[in-house]
């Protein structure tokens, strides 16, 4: 099994391929609608502006390949703005329309917390999950950001809170999504990676 | 769920090899940087920084090498700086490996570059170093590895700085640094109280007390050494199992 990583120069790209090789996992970039339409499971790794990423994607055709995988059943994981990325739109930049996979915007962290959120937090774990089997109930992971879903619903599987409760984690069938860094979560991080590919490499069975 | 306070070990760089100074000057070897790195890495840090502190175009290369070289050794963030005066010179360090990158003397000659290198990598990206050293009855911006001073108030810098874009501050205060004589503490919090953003602080430590106090009186969300590390004169989990037991909120598991 072969995990494609949507390449829109987002900076943790290296990141998330040294995390998954630590794990004797392959993986190749996937920068165009042919190769996303071609893979068997999808990473959507974020860092930076709601915005351009959105309008990066568009620009090289990228949006209803990425949509079109997830309806299908191909198991996608979004890292931070890739979670973000799967709402129908983000306060962080209003006239851009998100993937829409999800309903709801991304909302921007209230003011009266330190801006971005950063460092280590933990989560409030709201329903069992694949993803996040075996992860211990105070398990720290690294976020980085200053907008969150603060509502996904049913599929909401974990919240964090900073300033107000967010969604940490989402789950909801082959769709897998975390606002935190888990390839920058020690082995907390590497857990939740693992989990991903567990379920990945059994649905590729099937 | 609370944010958990950081410890960041940090690595100061000539070229290859991680230097160690006091007050900034008198360097002398500390070790390799990937082998520190995966060390800090194992024992628990929260965070690395690399700062290049030879800085000169000469040296770039060998730096990105460096970063290269500590990154692949990280499952936690990596923040890496030292005379980044332009975007493109920004976005080599991030491509190399860092998650974020520190500006000090260029963004104190022309401030916007703070803007500029937000709108391209998103202020959780872009770390403020502040040099800051006492003089007369306030603490002013020194530039040029702590060589002279810009002239700018540190804490009106610090405000300044974080409204132009910056995610982070990075604050050391010269007149502790590489002493071990604790954190400068009053600057912390007056800096802390004033800026919205997480709060690094740095130079001075040498106890685990140092830590509490910077974190309970200085308001530090996070709080960076060297020496003491490199020289393990301080394990990072027996600080933070003091912190722990003190009731700081600290990640202790892997």
């Amino acid at each position: 099994m072969k995990i494609s990583l949507v390449e829109y120069d987002a900076g943790n790209l290296p990141s998330v391929e040294r995390a998954l090789a630590l794990q004797g996992v392959q993986t190749e970039r996937a920068a165009t609608p042919d190769s996303i339409a071609a893979a068997r499971v999808l990473i959507l790794p974020g860092v930076g502006h709601f915005g351009q990423l959105m309008r990066t994607l568009g620009a090289r055709g990228l949006l209803a390949p990425i949509r079109q995988a997830i309806c299908g059943g191909v198991p996608l994981l979004g890292i931070c703005l890739g979670l973000q990325a799967l709402f129908a739109s983000s306060a962080e930049a209003p006239q851009d329309q998100g993937l829409d996979i999800l309903p709801g915007t991304v909302s921007a962290l209230p003011v009266t917390a330190k801006l971005p959120h950063m460092g280590w937090n933990q989560l409030r774990q709201v329903r069992p999950s694949a993803l996040l089997e075996g992860i211990p109930v105070n398990a720290y992971f690294y976020f980085a950001h200053s907008y969150a879903a603060l509502d996904a619903g049913e599929s909401a599987i974990a919240l964090c809170e900073h300033g107000v409760p967010f969604v940490a984690a989402l789950e909801r069938q082959n769709l897998f999504a975390v606002q935190f860094h888990p390839e920058k979560s020690g082995d907390a991080g590497a857990r939740v990676l693992a989990n991903f590919v567990a379920h990945a490499g059994a649905e590729n069975r099937v | 769920m609370t944010l958990a306070r950081r410890i960041i070990p940090c690595l100061d760089t000539d070229g290859e090899r991680v230097v160690k100074g006091v007050q900034f000057f008198n360097l002398r070897d500390a070790g390799d940087p990937a082998a520190l790195a995966a060390r800090y890495n194992r024992e628990g840090a929260d965070e690395l920084v690399v700062l290049d502190i030879a800085a000169s175009r000469d040296h770039r290369p060998t730096f990105l090498e460096t970063i290269r070289r500590v990154a692949v050794e990280l499952a936690i963030p990596l923040t890496a700086g030292g005379g980044v005066a332009t975007v493109a010179e920004g976005r080599a360090i991030l491509r190399s490996g860092a998650d974020k990158l520190t500006v000090n003397t260029a963004a104190l000659v022309r401030p916007e570059l703070l803007t500029e290198l937000a709108a391209e990598f998103g202020s959780q990206a872009v770390v403020l170093a502040i040099d800051a050293k006492r003089v007369g009855g306030r603490w002013e911006a020194f530039v040029r590895g702590g060589r002279e001073s810009s002239g700018r108030d540190a804490v009106d810098w610090a405000i300044e700085g974080t409204e132009r874009g910056a995610g982070e501050i990075l604050l050391t205060s010269m007149d502790r640094d590489g002493t071990r004589s604790g954190f400068d503490v009053p600057l912390t919090a007056t800096i802390a109280a004033r800026v919205t953003v997480p709060l690094i602080a740095s130079g001075g430590a040498d106890s685990p007390s140092d830590f509490l106090e910077v974190f309970e009186k200085g308001h530090a969300d996070a709080a960076l050494a060297a020496s003491i590390f490199h020289d393990a004169v301080q394990g990072l989990r027996e600080l933070k199992c003091f912190l722990y037991s003190e009731g700081v909120p600290v990640r202790l598991s892997g």
